[in-house]
Order: C-alpha cells, then structure tokens, then sequence
C-alpha cells in the first residue's frame, strides 16, 4: 500500500515536471526554396558571406527563439507559431524614397535571388549560432525605392495583429516591435532581408516570411515578419532600446568589452558546443563594418 | 500522527525532491536537454530552490490555520531541499557559465548585482543547513536557534528578487514567486500584530 503510495506520488511529480518541461519538438514543414545562390568560396573570407564554423542544427535554429510576439519563452515559440499563416503578406516600403511601393511578398522576393549567407548571431542574453541564411542585401530593395538625400534611417515594423501573433495579447513589450538602421547601416552588403535557411522557407518561429539579419550586431535587431520599412530623417524608436535605454542602445553593436549592465559581455554559449567561446568585436565581422563606426565612443553609443 | 506515518511522509518528501534532479540527469544524458542545456540547468536548478523555500516558508502558517502541528517535523528537510538545489544551481553556474575559474566567477559574483543578491540567498543559508541538526538545536537552546533560523526569510526575500532582476522583460514567473512569498510573511506579520500583548513571546512558543 505504502510503496504504492509512494511510487504514485513519485510519478505525479514526475508528470507535473514533464509538462513544464516538455521534451518533444514539433517537426518544420517549410517549403525547398528553388534556386539559392552560393558565393563563390575565394570571395568568403572579404566579404564575411560565409563563416567557416560549424553550423548550428536546424533543429536548435528552429526550436531556440526569441520572438516575443508568440511567446516569451525561447523553446516555445515553435509551438505558438506553428500555424501562422503569411498568405497575401505585403511589405509597404515608403517616407523619404523616390518610388514608394507596397510589396507582394513574390514582388518582393524577385528583386534578387536568394543568395546563401552562413552568418554568426550572437543573442544580447550571451548565446550564439552559426546560420545559413537565404537572402539578399537590403541594398538592393532601397535601390529599387531610391531613398531622397533627406534619408538618414531605415524604420522597420513587425505585424500587429495579435489574433495570428498571441504574445501581442500581453503588454510585455510595446507593440508592434519596431527598428532601425542607420543609412550606411542599411547599405551594407551584409545587411540582408532574409527569406529561408538551411535551403528552406524561413519557418514562422524564425520570423517567417521575411526578416532582417544584421551579423554584426544583437540578434534583436534582426527584425521578424516585416511589413514595413519606412525611410526617415530622424533615429527612429527601436523596442529594446524603449523598454530598458540603459540596458539596449540604437546601434547594438556586438562588443565583448561593453557589458550588459546585468551581464558580461565577453563570452557567448554557442548552441550545441560544450564550453563558452569568447565573444569577438563586432561578431567577428570588424574587417568589413569597422569603419562604419571610425571615431564613434561604443561605450556611449552602444 | 504516529511516528511510523511521519517516517512514512519524510521519505514521500525525499524521494519526490529527488525526482526533478532524476529527470535532470536523465535528459541530461539523453541530450534532450534543449538547445542550451547549461542555461536550462542552471534555471531550473535555480527554481527548484526558490520551490523548496516557498515550501519551507509555506509550513507554519498551514500548521497554524490546519491545527496539523505535525506538518512542522517536515520542514527541516524541504529547508535542506532547497538548499541542495541552491548548492546544485551555484554549481551549474560555476561550471557551466564561467568554466570552474574561480577569478572569474568570483569577479562576476561582486560585479553583477542580481549576483550579489542571489549569493546573499544562498550564503545565509549556510549557517541554517549546518545549524540543522537536533544536536545543533539543543545546544543552541530553542530561542537563539528560531533567531538564527528568521534568516530563512533573508533567504527566500533575496532568492526571489535575485530572479526577479535577471529576466529579460517577461516579470510573471518571479512575481508570482514574490506574490506567494508575500502572503505567506504577510501572514507571519499579522500574526506578530495580534498577538496578545501581555506574553509576547507566546506566538513563537506555541506548540
């Protein structure tokens, strides 16, 4: 009776363990994106295009996420996004630009073909991953646009819907998440518009259909599910850097000798290795964005 | 409460505390973990911690509103549950997050705040795991060892807010933690305003 007692009790707890702290992991069903283009290798090491690590999972890229707007739990934003729907997505893309257009997302994903970019994203909470990305430079798009010599920014803005995006239901962050580039920022061939990873569309979780990736800096300015980019004159308003000033700046640069006012910066836990790495000046990427920042005080602009 | 039920319910106690480090190290060895194994066991390690302490704290006001003074034999073992995992989560964050280099982790533990904060938690509950002993209660006579023991209010106060400070944006889990623990010493201080004034030391006594 008593080992029964005992054995059921200890099963409970078990049970009420697992359900917090669920192990399986829904499976991706993105489509084969046609046609992605590899730079050629020679080129890779100029233009950091593609990083020679090891490549995170697809399974971690694809079960590790920050996106507030579904949950505000890492392992279960793959979950909560599992049916969200872009059918018909449109990315206006106006203010200070020439040829104003809103964008079908096929419009949009015409401009350029997809090209493989194999970038490190190094998150603020002190993780990072090596990901191949598919996509092209948000160069390209601006050149369709051609931004007025008034354009200083880049604003982008997330949806706001908060029936297809739950976590908008809570007031965690002020939605819909926004931010910004600097013009030379937004310019630079490393700065892309990503649409897949791993040769697939990119899944809802990682911010399905089109986000930004910016190598150099916190993963959270790699803006998710676009739908607007507005050219202005002024620094836009960025979500981070609105919620918590003193903690996340405008420009985010990775900067292993600026910390975190709660946390240090100098190393990162790279998803799927044992021991922590330490974290390089501008992810690793000096060499081709440095000069963007020539004279600047990180430390103040941080 | 015979003395056999209460062996009974203490070992009911033991084994289910174990059961979340059990399920630990069977994912840990299974690599089912999640992307960032070394983070998950340093939180999860941490909240069992801050489980045990609002267990601990949770004993004498259901001993005093249920009249069940035996509840009270039970709560030197989640005390020293939650200090095992306090332990356990120092380790993880020793090991996992700063490499066992002692410089850098003590550099971070004096430079960073929720640090300092969740170091006090675990330090006064030092001289409580040590002083747990019936041996240790008798010598140091009932009175000076309930003082010594209010430090498991420091404990549990500190343990909260030291997770309070380390989230990012999303506050609910460690407020819900502080809601609790505010009830539960919320509790404790009316008790200190009605007691009756001619024995003040009659609250405490009580048995």
């Amino acid at each position: 009776m008593r080992a029964g007692i005992l054995a059921a009790s200890a099963v409970a707890t078990g049970v009420a363990y697992r359900k917090l702290n669920p192990v399986a992991r829904g499976e991706v069903k993105t489509a084969r994106l046609e046609g992605v283009i590899s730079a050629p290798a020679a080129t890779n090491a100029a233009t950091g295009f593609r990083v020679d690590e090891p490549e995170t999972s697809f399974e971690n890229i694809t079960h590790y996420n920050n996106f507030y707007e579904f949950s505000t739990d890492k392992e279960g934003v793959a979950a909560a996004a599992a049916d969200f729907d872009t059918k018909g997505w449109q990315v206006s893309v106006e203010g200070l630009v020439n040829q104003p257009k809103v964008f079908g997302l096929d419009d949009l994903l015409k401009i350029s073909p997809p090209e493989e970019r194999i970038y490190r994203m190094r998150c603020v909470e002190g993780w990072s991953m090596v990901i191949p990305w598919a996509g092209f430079s948000l160069s390209k798009l601006l050149g369709v646009v051609e931004p007025t010599g008034e354009a200083k920014f880049v604003a982008f803005e997330t949806l706001l819907d908060p029936r297809r995006m739950p976590g908008q239901r809570s007031d965690v962050l002020n939605w819909p998440y926004v931010e910004g580039l600097r013009m030379d920022e937004a310019m630079h061939p490393l700065t892309i518009l990503a649409s897949g990873l791993y040769g697939r569309a990119l899944p809802p979780q990682d911010g399905a259909p089109i986000r930004l990736v910016i190598p150099w800096k916190y993963g959270f300015k790699g803006i998710k599910s676009i739908v607007k980019i507005k050219l202005v004159a002024e620094q836009p308003r960025t979500s981070w850097s609105e919620y918590a000033p003193n903690e996340y700046g405008f420009y985010a640069n990775v900067n292993p000798h600026v910390d975190h006012p709660r946390w240090s910066q100098a190393t990162e836990q790279r998803i799927g290795e044992s021991g922590r790495r330490p974290t390089l000046m501008f992810n690793g990427y000096e060499e081709q964005v440095g000069h963007l920042y020539a004279g600047m005080d990180l430390r103040k602009d941080f | 409460m015979k003395e056999n039920d209460i062996r009974f319910i203490k070992l009911l106690i033991l084994v289910n505390g174990l059961v979340p480090l059990a399920l630990l190290v069977w994912d840990q060895a299974h690599k089912q973990l999640g992307a960032n194994p070394q983070n998950f066991l340093i939180l999860t390690t941490g909240m069992m911690t801050l489980i045990f302490l609002v267990l601990t704290m949770a004993v004498t006001p259901l001993r005093k509103i249920t009249r069940w003074n035996w509840l009270i034999q039970f709560r030197r073992m989640l005390g020293l549950y939650a200090f095992f995992y306090g332990c356990l989560h120092f380790l993880c964050f020793f090991s996992l997050d700063r490499g066992f280099s002692i410089s850098s982790t003590l550099t971070e533990m004096v430079k960073r705040k929720y640090l300092i904060v969740g170091s006090t938690a675990l330090i006064v509950m030092i001289p409580l795991a040590i002083t747990s002993t019936n041996a240790m209660i008798k010598r140091l006579g009932g009175k000076r060892w309930r003082a010594l023991h209010r430090l498991a209010y420091v404990a549990a106060i500190a343990g909260v807010i030291h997770y309070y400070m380390q989230v990012k944006a999303d506050t609910r889990q460690p407020l819900v933690f502080a809601a609790v623990l505010a009830v539960l010493l919320g509790w404790r201080l009316v008790q200190y305003w009605q007691r009756p004034k001619s024995a003040p030391t009659a609250a405490i006594n009580q048995k």
